[in-house]
């Protein structure tokens, strides 16, 4: 049985899910939302603090799998100190682009819950 | 047990492991031949026309009926054909607000059940201002009997529990469960959906009001449920739906009734899959829950000891009085990621919460791995599955 190439847990994957960036909570967040993904019932939670229109801090915390962990880690690097409308605009595609693996349909959400999560944060007032 | 030849799935798909029998089985050949050949030969709507068609089809839906009511021991106007389970005891749910004494409050079900059979106790106890408790499980993964004493009261109006749970693979006690509620005047409802591939089931030995599973879990086609329950019972419910086909007279102010199964049964039946269906369970009793027993203990047995020798795996089972499906996490690994690597050398295995989210929070979990075995299963498939294992411990290693 070997390690099939289009295997999804490519090394930098699996180097963010062990060592995720921005992993924590926020002391005052201006902004925070939970998010639940329905296939599994992992969790993300997201906080923001917003300072002039832009991301000045962000952190997340959960239990997820590799790729969720992952994908949000990537999230939260790629939309600190950008405008708040910038980060909203933020596409799936740029994301799993970023990704640079496979992602099946099923696996999809596990992508796309972080930016769910972001988006609920930002949205709310 | 030479099955597997049986099942096209298995010559279409070479390679496959299927280890997620719980969530639908593999289809004999002669089920997907049975409802083809419906369709091309004996298409027509049942209890409707008098032409020859017609009245085939209605004997095949009443022969039908008759081999699935002899299946588990009813008689033949206790079946209802429903969509599934899960649309099975939403309609006891609605229908047995009828039945319930006024002065019992309470509903009981177990820490256990599928969300299918939670959620619709608990809507209905919202509806009727009931509360809702829940048997807890102890540490063997069993449901613990002591509590189950405690919470079964006077006040019970109904209590509603798996025969065999979907994520542990735990048998309950059914008979007792059954006794305890019978003794304080409670409905009993049992979700058999797990049980019926695995044991044979006497629905008037065990004494239960209600009873239900879904065909496609037990190789016959999706599509098709059945509700089983007692004739005096089901007598005193007015129909769940209301159509075509469950009157013996309408006007337009009013309408009377046929009596059960039939006034449950608006609008063509599924005929073709309900036939299937019956096949489905021909093929069984052709094999025998004695083989199909045996076989299945020893993959069971086989996979547990196979299992345990991982390193860093925590067992969701109680290893005695289990259907043969076991939950599993490894340690440090999400569940979604292990399926993921099996499913690169074809191995197919369920991960997430089952439907089962309360039971997973008692299991402090996300969610877990799940194999469930079958009649076509073969030691090779656990071996794979093992090998499969050890590969993704080998992909996560720190």
């Amino acid at each position: 049985m070997t390690i099939n190439s289009n295997s999804i847990y490519k090394e930098h994957i699996l180097e963010l899910y062990r060592h995720p960036k921005n992993f924590g909570s926020l002391e005052k967040p201006t902004h925070k939302a939970h998010e639940h993904n329905s296939l599994c019932g992992d969790e993300i939670i997201i906080e923001v603090k917003v300072a002039n229109g832009k991301i000045d801090e962000i952190k997340f915390n959960g239990q997820g799998c590799a790729i969720s962990i992952a994908a949000t880690s990537m999230l939260t690097e790629k939309i600190k100190g950008i405008e708040v409308e910038k980060a909203l605009k933020l596409s799936k595609e740029e994301l799993l682009d970023e990704l640079k693996i496979p992602i099946s349909y099923a696996r999809l959400k596990c992508v796309l819950i972080s930016i769910d999560t972001l988006k609920k944060a930002l949205e709310k007032k | 047990m030479k099955t597997k030849e049986n099942f096209p799935i298995f010559k279409n798909n070479p390679e496959l492991v299927y280890l997620d029998s719980a969530a639908t089985t593999q289809k004999p050949q002669i089920v997907i031949d049975t409802s083809k050949e419906f369709y091309e030969k004996n298409n027509a709507s049942p209890n409707r026309g008098v032409y020859d068609l017609s009245e085939n089809a209605t004997k095949k839906l009443n022969s039908s009926r008759k081999i699935i009511s002899e299946f588990i021991n009813s008689n033949e106007n206790e079946i209802i054909f429903t969509k599934n389970a899960t649309e099975s005891i939403n309609l006891i749910a609605n229908g047995i607000v009828y039945l319930i004494p006024s002065k019992k409050d309470e509903i009981l079900i177990t820490e256990m059940e599928h969300h299918s059979n939670i959620l619709p106790w608990q809507s209905l106890a919202k509806k009727l201002n009931l509360k809702l408790k829940a048997i807890k499980i102890n540490e063997n993964y069993e449901l613990d009997l002591e509590d189950a004493r405690k919470k079964i009261s006077d006040k019970t109006a109904i209590i509603a529990f798996s025969h065999a749970s979907n994520v542990l693979g735990t048998i309950n006690p059914v008979e007792e469960l059954i006794k305890l509620s019978k003794e304080k005047n409670i409905l009993t409802v049992i979700d058999g959906t797990q049980i019926v591939p695995h044991k044979k089931i006497d629905v008037k030995n065990l004494g239960c009001d209600f009873f239900v599973f879904s065909s496609h879990k037990i190789f016959g086609p999706a599509g098709v449920g059945i509700l089983y329950g007692k004739y005096d019972l089901l007598d005193k419910i007015p129909p769940f739906n209301k159509g075509g086909g469950i009157v013996k007279s309408v006007s337009l102010e009013k309408a009377e009734y046929l009596p059960p199964p039939e006034k449950f049964e608006a609008g063509t039946q599924n005929i073709a899959e309900i036939i299937a269906f019956a096949e489905a369970i021909n093929f069984i009793n052709n094999l025998s829950f004695k083989q199909i027993e045996k076989h299945e203990e020893e993959l069971y047995n086989y996979a547990i000891k196979k299992l345990k020798k991982i390193n860093n795996i925590k067992i969701y089972n109680p290893e005695k009085n289990s259907v043969p499906l076991i939950s599993f996490n490894l340690e440090n690994i999400h569940c979604h990621d292990i399926a993921t690597i099996l499913n690169d050398d074809k191995i197919a295995i369920r991960a997430g919460h089952h439907c089962a989210m309360p039971l997973m929070k008692t299991l402090k979990v996300q969610g877990t791995c799940r194999i469930s075995l079958s009649i076509y299963n073969t030691k090779e498939d656990i071996d794979k599955l093992i090998q499969g294992l050890e590969k993704a411990q080998e992909v996560f290693k720190q």
